[in-house]
């Protein structure tokens, strides 16, 4: 790498600039399949889509432990409450992906039981379009998550 | 085992027994009327040549704006001859119950929650007639043909604990309890 050329090993940057690298390179995703789309999570988190590569793949049953919601499914309104339990329960700072038609809009599901856009429920970061999406777009998804984190001050921490 | 031949096991208990053979291809199927449904499937559980022990399923259909509206259909099976049945009850609209079967099976229960969820099908003396499937608070019977099935209603995101703060309370004293008890009973 010519690292050992430089004189002084040195590296200047601000405090701010630091901390979200340091966030946007270890997002910890809390368990949330609802449906169709948590199989293609999965396969994303699994060796041949290898989040790892992004620094995502430390899936946590407990919400405590996470700052990632992957909202990946529909959503039942039974479930509504539930699910805004369990992101109330994140610590700050989190974020959440809307993945799929049916999380994002409701997809096929136009009736009376699925929530019509998870947007009603938790604050959505980013949406990811799909059917259900492939493993590519959801790696995709995170990728843009990490772009908007970048360009985050910590101090604008919901 | 026809259909006629569980007719005329059933009419040999129940002697004035109201029963029609209904066109199925794929099993016998009986229509019955509501006041005998609970003694015809106390035979159709007891007797030896029939013995359909399981009720596998209960379900309803809703024929609006036809009457009778609603029918509720069960799925009986006998282990015993290998042989399936479907018992169908026919009930108007404005009167829609019928008796619960958990007398005769323990594992009706839950379908007939189900189908007082989704049809508002009154099942008298249920020992437990609650909302199972859609939220305690709902209102209506979602699979009503009447229902708006693309209904909007706004979303709701809180749900208070479901137990009362004494419940909360005695369960955390109980958990301390059984681990001072545990803890005591290392040591000694």
């Amino acid at each position: 790498m010519g690292l050992e050329d430089i004189e002084i090993p040195i590296l200047t940057t601000t405090v701010e600039k630091m901390v979200q690298w340091a966030r946007r390179s270890s997002l910890w995703p809390v368990t949330f399949g609802l449906a169709c789309c948590a199989i293609e999570m999965m396969a994303m988190s699994a060796s041949r889509y290898d989040i790892a590569r992004f620094g995502a793949e430390v899936f946590r049953g407990s919400p405590r432990q996470s700052d990632l919601m992957i909202i990946a499914g529909r959503l039942s309104r039974k479930m509504a409450p539930a699910l805004r339990r369990v992101y109330d329960q994140m610590p700050d700072p989190k974020w959440v992906i809307s993945m799929g038609a049916c999380a994002s809009i409701g997809g096929v599901f136009d009736n009376y039981a699925i929530v019509q856009g998870v947007h009603q429920v938790v604050p959505i970061d980013v949406y990811v379009p799909g059917c259900p999406p492939r493993p590519e777009s959801l790696i995709y998804a995170v990728v843009q998550l990490q772009k908007k984190i970048a360009g985050q001050g910590f101090e604008r921490d919901r | 085992m026809t259909a006629d031949d569980i007719v005329e096991a059933l009419k040999g208990a129940i002697a004035d027994l109201q029963v029609e053979i209904a066109p199925a291809f794929d099993q016998p199927t009986l229509l019955l009327v509501r006041e005998q449904i609970v003694a015809a499937c106390a035979a159709l559980r007891d007797l030896p040549a029939l013995r359909f022990a399981l009720l596998s399923d209960v379900t309803a259909v809703d024929w609006w704006p036809a009457e009778p509206r609603f029918q509720v259909v069960y799925h009986l099976a006998s282990l015993e001859h290998a042989q399936r049945l479907r018992l169908e009850v026919g009930l108007r609209g404005e009167d829609a119950h019928i008796p619960t079967m958990t007398t005769l099976w323990a594992g009706a229960n839950w379908p007939e929650r189900e189908v007082f969820d989704l049809f508002g099908i009154v099942f008298d003396g249920h020992p437990d007639l609650r909302r199972v499937l859609m939220p305690e608070d709902w209102e209506g019977y979602p699979l009503r043909k009447d229902y708006p099935v693309q209904i909007k209603l706004p979303v709701k995101i809180f749900e208070p604990l479901q137990m009362t703060t004494e419940q909360f309370r005695k369960n955390i004293e109980d958990d301390r309890r059984a681990r001072e008890r545990d803890a005591g009973g290392v040591k000694t």
